[in-house]
């Protein structure tokens, strides 16, 4: 097979595959949402999503860009997996510190109701909203 | 310059343009990497408004994204016709993949102008800021594209297909593969989860 057919084939499988990687993610996110409506989705189906869009990358760099198929030193994929550090630092940091944050700004008196009506200790150090 | 060196220096050329370009597009996913942490951490901040399940059609997005994922066939086709030195083929593929990314971007225009037109701006609530932003970024980024198409498609008129041409050819097709991509994840993350909560 010429260099120039192997590479329509490649494009073509990629194609096929996002395309039903993301069909598939539309179904079941519609035949949920017929179903019931909550405050979050779904754990396993937020899951189920997060992994067809990473298989999604998958496919895209592997069948659109050929990632990790070019000549040593693979540089890109080295530059690569250093994005993907940087940007798993500054997402799960974000995230992490601004749930905390949100939390530890609960006003005084939330906190109390939330105590009182469910019966539990919320926090055992008592003066973390007083840092002023 | 003999013809061997010739060749040896035009490979040495595109490979450092084409990892330097790769570079660009890591350093632009750390950028939309915080826009999306942004977003998860603000999309709840709807200040009494509407959230994104009341406001995003499903339908709607899916037609957006199935005309990306296949401007990124197109831009694919692109670099097979030139491979196959079949100029004919660059042009019908580079022609559609305008039409198509041009139909998303019209298409992403007008979702906007709906929000903005029933008073969901960006200065609405923090949901919604965060919201314009992402999407509106990755918006930018594809007029961009859009742009550097034309004058890709110019300059294949006005001089035919060069080593430079290949070379920008090439960098165009990763630029819009990279869009999709985080396409992929604005879908999945902002729309679809969006639309579950």
């Amino acid at each position: 097979m010429t260099d120039s057919k192997k590479l329509m084939r490649s494009y073509l499988i990629g194609f096929v595959l996002s395309l039903g990687l993301t069909l598939i993610a539309f179904v079941l996110t519609t035949i949920q949402s017929d179903f019931q409506g909550k405050a979050y989705p779904d754990l396993p189906l937020a899951v189920a999503l997060v992994t067809l869009a990473i298989t999604q990358l998958i496919v895209q760099l592997l069948f659109f860009f050929h990632l990790g198929h070019e000549a040593k030193p693979r540089l890109n994929l080295a530059s690569f997996l250093f994005m993907l550090m940087v940007v798993g630092i500054v997402a799960f940091g974000s995230l992490w510190i601004m749930y905390h944050l949100n939390y530890n700004m609960m006003p005084h008196e939330v906190e109390t109701y939330i105590q009182q009506e469910e019966n539990i200790e919320l926090d055992s150090s008592n003066d973390h909203e007083h840092h002023h | 310059m003999s013809h061997a060196e010739a060749a040896l220096r035009h490979q040495a050329e595109f490979a450092k343009t084409t990892l330097g370009f790769w570079v660009y597009l890591m350093t632009d996913c750390v950028l939309f990497a915080c826009l999306f942490a942004t977003y998860a951490v603000l999309r709840g901040g709807t200040a009494g408004g509407p959230t994104g399940a009341q406001l995003f059609d499903l339908n709607f997005i899916l037609i957006e994204t199935l005309l990306l994922l296949a401007s990124s066939l197109t831009t694919g086709i692109a670099l097979v016709g030139l491979a196959a030195k079949q100029t004919k083929l660059i042009w019908a593929s580079l022609g559609l993949t305008f039409l198509l990314g041009a139909g998303f971007l019209g298409m992403e225009l007008y979702e906007f102008g709906v929000l903005l037109a029933e008073g969901h701006g960006p200065q609405a609530s923090a949901f919604l800021t965060a919201y314009f932003t992402l999407v509106g970024t990755h918006g930018f980024h594809i007029a961009v594209g859009l742009l550097w198409l034309l004058v890709l498609v110019y300059f294949l008129y006005k001089r035919g297909v060069t080593s430079s041409f290949e070379k920008r050819l090439t960098m165009f097709a990763l630029f819009w593969h990279f869009l999709d991509i985080i396409w992929i994840f604005i879908f999945t993350l902002v729309y679809l989860m969006g639309a579950l909560s």
